[in-house]
């Protein structure tokens, strides 16, 4: 379980972050909610150890982790995919993948110049993880695959296979079905799904409301940095400030004058 | 399984081809010129390392060939050091000022870096030339001694010398080969496919990276060992920035990022030089044009394009099998499921 208190983050005068606590339980999707600019992004960031907070605690399984290097934090067990992944277009999907376990292996540069058996065990050791991980997100069939011939969609499976070949024990997916369709939505909302269900802690940010309100366990909504709501989807979908942040004062004042009829 | 054997058929053949080469040419002059290619294959190969895997353009590379050559010239020539003990320290120094340099300078990222290693490159080259006490300034260091041989094999003539080069060569390329596809050098590359990424997967960036740039600037230590035995006379100029930039040019030419890629682009662009020697200084006219051209045209260079087609048509051919064996098991599951109704 991942626990965040009093977290805040100021860019000189600007507070992208404000005092925000709350919870990551292990087997379930929280999902992370806002307008543009609410500082989602800027939040996992900070959980993640990509940006020191400024003020506020982050404790990973009872163990104080705030403003650890993100490379510690991945060796801790936390994985992240980002908006965008950068993947080598030129090579396969899978050899793509094998980096992803290297943080769980010890030989060293000179085992590889000397391909000792430390080094080929290694070798052995991430590319079978990474056919595990390809398994897990549906894609044994693009192994062999350069990555510049598959779909959109199953690049965004690769940033999943990649975050989970780091064998994490919490997952912070950014916008994990940006710019696909929505029967590619649904597919990856059933994965995600999949990753909880084995036992994954799951962070979320996705703008997809239809997506997050069928998926998520809990939802957390910020707006200006600051946390308004928190709760379950049907919860969170009927505070009034969290319709306010969304779409305008006005609406829902008028939403709050039919709700009154 | 089929590229496999293509790579390691390439090989022998360019092993083959570099020995008796210069049987084939007509006199000593393309084995000098051709070792002479082989020798900056070698800095560039380190080069590559750094910028083709790692992402980062370091422009002191020459610098770092220099500190190389200048330790075998000062230390054969003032202090009568045997060869072969200067050519380890040669790269041994290199590595050592490469670290210093690289935990100061790999804290600046994309650009930034570059900039901060030209000015680098600008002040080795400037120690060289003014600190006459240690390296002879601009008179240069001159009766370098040649490598000396080991047991029975001497290396007083071209053709000994160019058997020599060739070796580091081939040494250089299996030891890198193993670097680039080792999870170190896969560690490498998601440094320059993103660093929050690889950061995200545990990859320690500082500690990679400077591991990435001292490797790098050794080989470029080598190479200057190299050069300061194959050519015996050592200059200011070797450290120039200029150099540099040649080896970038080597590097794209022949594919950032590939193995191989680095030494056809040396070899290429050095006989190319030497032919168009004619047109002096003009030949610049002829080769910023069809630099321009290969980077428009051909950004992966030569190796890199061959290599990405490769690639692709594995794959297709690894997934049409994966299909066919698929399909092949579906069908006999659907002849034996009637068998079970």
């Amino acid at each position: 379980m991942l626990e965040v208190s009093g977290l805040t983050k100021r860019f000189g005068g600007l507070a992208a972050v404000k005092d925000v606590s709350t919870s990551f339980e292990r087997g379930r999707i929280t999902a992370v909610i806002g307008p543009n600019g609410a500082g989602k992004t800027t939040f996992f960031n900070l959980v993640a150890g990509a940006y020191r907070p400024t003020e506020g605690i982050v404790r990973l399984d009872g163990e104080d982790v705030t403003g650890m290097r993100p490379d510690r934090m991945a060796m801790l067990g936390l994985a992240r995919s980002f908006q965008t992944t950068t993947l080598f277009e030129d090579e396969s999907v899978l050899d793509n993948l094998i980096v992803g376990h290297r943080l769980r292996t010890r030989s060293t540069l000179l085992d590889a110049i000397l391909n000792t058996a430390r080094a080929r065990a290694d070798n052995r050791e991430c590319r079978r993880k990474a056919e595990e991980a390809l398994s897990f997100v549906g894609l044994d069939h693009a192994a062999d695959r350069v990555v510049a011939d598959i779909s959109q969609e199953e690049k965004k499976r690769v940033a999943f296979a990649l975050a989970l070949a780091t064998e994490p024990r919490i997952v912070l997916l950014d916008e994990p079905a940006g710019g696909v369709n929505p029967e590619e939505t649904a597919g990856l909302a059933r994965l995600i799904r999949k990753m909880a269900e084995s036992g994954l802690t799951v962070g979320l940010i996705e703008h997809k409301m239809g997506m997050v309100m069928g998926l998520a366990d809990k939802v957390v909504v910020l707006d200006h940095g600051e946390k308004i709501a928190e709760g379950t989807p049907g919860e969170v979908s009927r505070d009034p400030k969290v319709i306010e942040a969304y779409l305008g004062a006005d609406f829902a004042l008028a939403g709050a004058g039919h709700a009154a009829m | 399984m089929s590229g496999l054997l293509s790579r390691r058929t390439l090989a022998v053949a360019a092993i083959l081809a570099g020995l008796v080469y210069p049987f084939v040419v007509p006199n000593d002059y393309f084995v000098y010129v051709m070792a002479l290619a082989y020798i900056y294959a070698i800095a560039a190969l380190g080069l590559n390392l750094m910028l083709g895997y790692t992402g980062h353009l370091n422009l002191a590379h020459a610098a770092f060939m220099a500190i190389g050559a200048y330790t075998v010239g000062i230390l054969t020539v003032d202090y009568g050091v045997p060869y072969w003990i200067a050519f380890l320290l040669a790269g041994v120094n290199a590595a050592a000022l490469g670290f210093v340099a690289g935990i100061i300078s790999l804290r600046l990222k994309h650009h930034y870096f570059s900039i901060f290693t030209l000015c680098i490159g600008i002040i080795v080259w400037l120690v060289i030339e003014k600190w006459d006490g240690l390296t002879h300034g601009v008179v240069g260091i001159m009766g370098i001694p040649a490598p000396t041989g080991i047991g029975p094999i001497r290396f007083d003539t071209t053709l000994a010398q160019y058997y020599l080069i060739l070796a580091m060569l081939a040494l250089a390329l299996v030891v890198m080969d193993r670097i680039v596809h080792s999870l170190t050098g896969r560690a490498f590359m998601a440094i320059r496919n993103g660093e929050p990424l690889a950061e995200a997967l545990g990859v320690p960036l500082m500690r990679t990276k400077v591991l990435s740039f001292v490797i790098s600037v050794a080989y470029a230590g080598f190479a200057g060992a190299l050069y300061a035995g194959f050519v015996r006379f050592l200059g200011p100029s070797i450290a120039a920035e200029t150099n540099a930039f040649d080896m970038i040019a080597f590097i794209l030419v022949g594919g950032l990022g590939t193995l191989s890629g680095p030494v056809i682009g040396a070899i290429m662009l050095t006989w190319a030089t030497q032919s168009l020697q004619f047109l002096q200084d003009y030949r610049l006219l002829v080769f910023g044009p069809l630099l321009i051209l290969l980077v428009m045209f051909m950004p992966k260079g030569i190796i890199g394009t061959l290599k990405a087609r490769q690639a692709r048509e594995a794959g297709e051919r690894a997934s049409a099998a994966r299909r066919e064996q698929a399909e092949a098991d579906a069908s006999a599951d659907g002849r034996k499921a009637p068998a079970h109704a």
